[in-house]
């Protein structure tokens, strides 16, 4: 029979083992996963990747047009989500005091901000693509926007409420208009963070893939034009995949590594930015 | 007159102010539009396999393109049971990884090891689904699942759900690879959350003598436990809308099957399979059902996980 003192002490190691294990677990498959993209992606990536359309099965090509589809949709997108998302944010932080709708809005956002992307991507579908009877990369684009729209929200709004309200005090004191204040000091004063929300944002949309399958589908050609359907690395990763053709699986990897590489450093890039500017005020 | 014309500046900037007021409320309740206008497309969309199935849609495992028979069970269960074993794996780790991360970790690696579980968050799911099928269910299917087979699936009572051929692809390696995608969602709200305990309430714990085992189970969890659930709601949001890493690895089999080895469906990879291959009206329109009922039950979930984390944090205003 052991004392209740050395049984306290068992229990606390066992537990904090525990902990420890699940971090390692945590890291081991990120490693992984890390590991394995390296493996497969790095022989893959040969310059040809950038140069070539995608290929039909058994003959060798790249993935250019992929890449610059996924590139011109994410940049629509993004450009199209922010200022309504910085707009709406600066309502939830500024103006959203008193009445019902900031704390339904900011509600809404928060449930949409992890909302199943696959259904936006139905939405988009009913709403745009029946309508003009054909995938398009504008449809594409709309989609991402949606998802850019509540990451942006978010972080505009936590960074707004980091600024100091003397700041506004002042400026208000020195007799600037209110949409003075909050465009010319506010906003202003956020701009590292909010710049890390699109960043975070651009992150997330650049890796999805469930929204673009009924939206901007793919194509194997070469496409700038915006009105037609729209190859992108995310859903030509998947059709190549699970293919049984060895060579569109290599070029897959190649797509997988590309992706996973820009993401993790828009990622990074956002954080390093994020606490540049934090030690700085 | 320069009385006037200053008054003149005035009041143009007070209609700047109305304007640029108006500007940013039209945007935020473009966000309340959004969500209707979703709600509304989803309905109008399912419109004509409501009107052929009506409820027995939910209830009917039926999924036959070629008769026009379309019912939501199979995927439904397939969603749930995969989620179910996501959260099983996720909860107790991301605890491990919370706890570590608040109160084990050296303070030099906290920060690098927080970004290295929030990069596991970063990484798109369709990478987590091309590593499952390409080299986690291989594996899994050499090593792991003969054993299962021979140990677990010989048992009475919970043998049936762990026998099957070892293929590798299936309900439980769907659930695996989303418990590894939602493990970091979960771990940094803990996380978030622990941090919020007051280090006196901690401290006073420490001070009677209590080890660190202790003070995380009696005194941090139960201050946090609204906070925590909050958090595994997110996780199984998360989890349940989650598409591309369950499709690869899910088989897509229209059957309800008793074992967890076995290939099944769920609503988003049904979705993502089929949708754009679907011809006429019933099966597109049922498919869209089936995604109303994604977006019903993930909105649901949210709704809880988000109430429970503003209850924490109302309190934490409160004490503060």
């Amino acid at each position: 029979m052991l004392n209740l003192y050395t049984r306290r002490r068992i229990y606390n190691a066992m537990g904090l083992t525990v902990s420890v294990l699940a971090m390692l677990f945590g890291l081991f498959w990120l490693c992984w996963i890390l590991i394995t993209l390296l493996d497969h992606g790095l022989p893959a990536l040969t310059p040809v990747v950038f140069e070539k359309m995608t290929p039909p099965p058994g003959s060798a090509g790249g993935l250019l047009n992929a890449i610059a589809g996924s590139a011109m949709m994410t940049l629509v997108g993004t450009l199209i989500g922010t200022p309504i998302g910085i707009l709406a944010g600066t309502y939830l932080a500024e103006f959203g005091q008193r009445g019902w709708m900031a704390p339904v809005t900011r509600f809404i956002n928060d449930v949409l901000l992890s909302a199943p992307s696959i259904v936006i991507g139905l939405f988009v579908y009913e709403i745009y693509v029946v309508r003009v009877k054909h995938f398009s990369g504008w449809a594409g684009a709309l989609a991402l926007s949606i998802l850019v729209i509540p990451i942006v929200i978010r972080t505009t709004e936590n960074m707004l409420r980091l600024v100091p309200s003397t700041l506004r005090e002042a400026a208000a004191a020195l007799g600037a208009p209110q949409w003075k204040v909050i465009n010319f000091v506010t906003l202003r004063a956020a701009r590292a963070g909010i710049i890390t929300g699109v960043l975070l944002a651009v992150a997330r949309i650049s890796g999805e893939t469930a929204p673009l399958l009924f939206t901007s589908l793919n194509n194997q050609f070469w496409s700038s034009n915006m009105d037609q359907p729209m190859a992108n690395l995310p859903v030509v990763i998947f059709q190549f995949a699970m293919s049984p053709y060895e060579d569109w699986q290599k070029l897959a990897w190649a797509g997988a590594l590309l992706i996973t590489v820009s993401v993790l450093t828009l990622n990074i890039l956002a954080r390093v930015l994020f606490r540049q500017s934090a030690t700085t005020h | 007159m320069p009385m006037f014309s200053h008054e003149a500046r005035l009041k143009r900037q007070a209609v700047y102010d109305l304007l640029f007021r108006s500007l940013t409320r039209v945007s935020a309740f473009g966000v309340l539009a959004l969500l209707v206008a979703i709600i509304v497309s989803l309905v109008v969309g399912s419109m004509p396999a409501i009107h052929a199935f009506g409820f027995g849609f939910l209830t009917s495992s039926d999924w036959n393109p070629v008769n026009d028979k379309f019912g939501a069970l199979i995927p439904i269960i397939g969603t749930l049971i995969t989620s179910g074993i996501a959260l099983l794996i996720a909860i107790p780790v991301s605890f491990g990884i919370a706890l570590f991360l608040t109160e084990l970790s050296p303070r030099v690696l906290r920060r690098p090891l927080g970004i290295a579980i929030e990069l596991l968050a970063g990484i798109p799911s369709i990478i987590y689904g091309m590593w499952g099928l390409f080299v986690f269910a291989p594996l899994f299917a050499d090593h792991v699942e003969p054993w299962i087979n021979k140990h677990i699936g010989t048992l009475s009572y919970i043998g049936p759900f762990f026998k099957g051929p070892p293929m590798g692809i299936g309900m439980l390696t769907a659930g695996i690879i989303l418990a590894i995608m939602v493990i970091p969602f979960i771990a940094s709200v803990m996380r978030d959350v622990f941090d919020v305990v007051p280090a006196l309430l901690k401290e006073s714990a420490y001070g009677l003598g209590a080890t660190t085992w202790e003070v995380m189970w009696q005194v941090v969890l139960p201050y946090t436990k609204v906070g925590v659930a909050g958090g595994i709601m997110l996780g199984l949001g998360r989890a349940l809308g989650e598409t591309m890493a369950i499709t690869f690895v899910i088989g897509n089999a229209h059957e309800l099957s008793k074992s967890l080895l076995m290939p099944g469906n769920s609503i988003s990879s049904a979705l993502a399979n089929e949708f754009t291959e679907a011809v006429g009206e019933l099966y597109t329109s049922s498919l869209i059902e089936l995604g109303l009922i994604l977006f019903f039950i993930t909105f649901v979930v949210l709704s809880i996980a988000r109430y429970m984390l503003y209850k924490l944090g109302q309190r934490e205003g409160q004490a503060a």
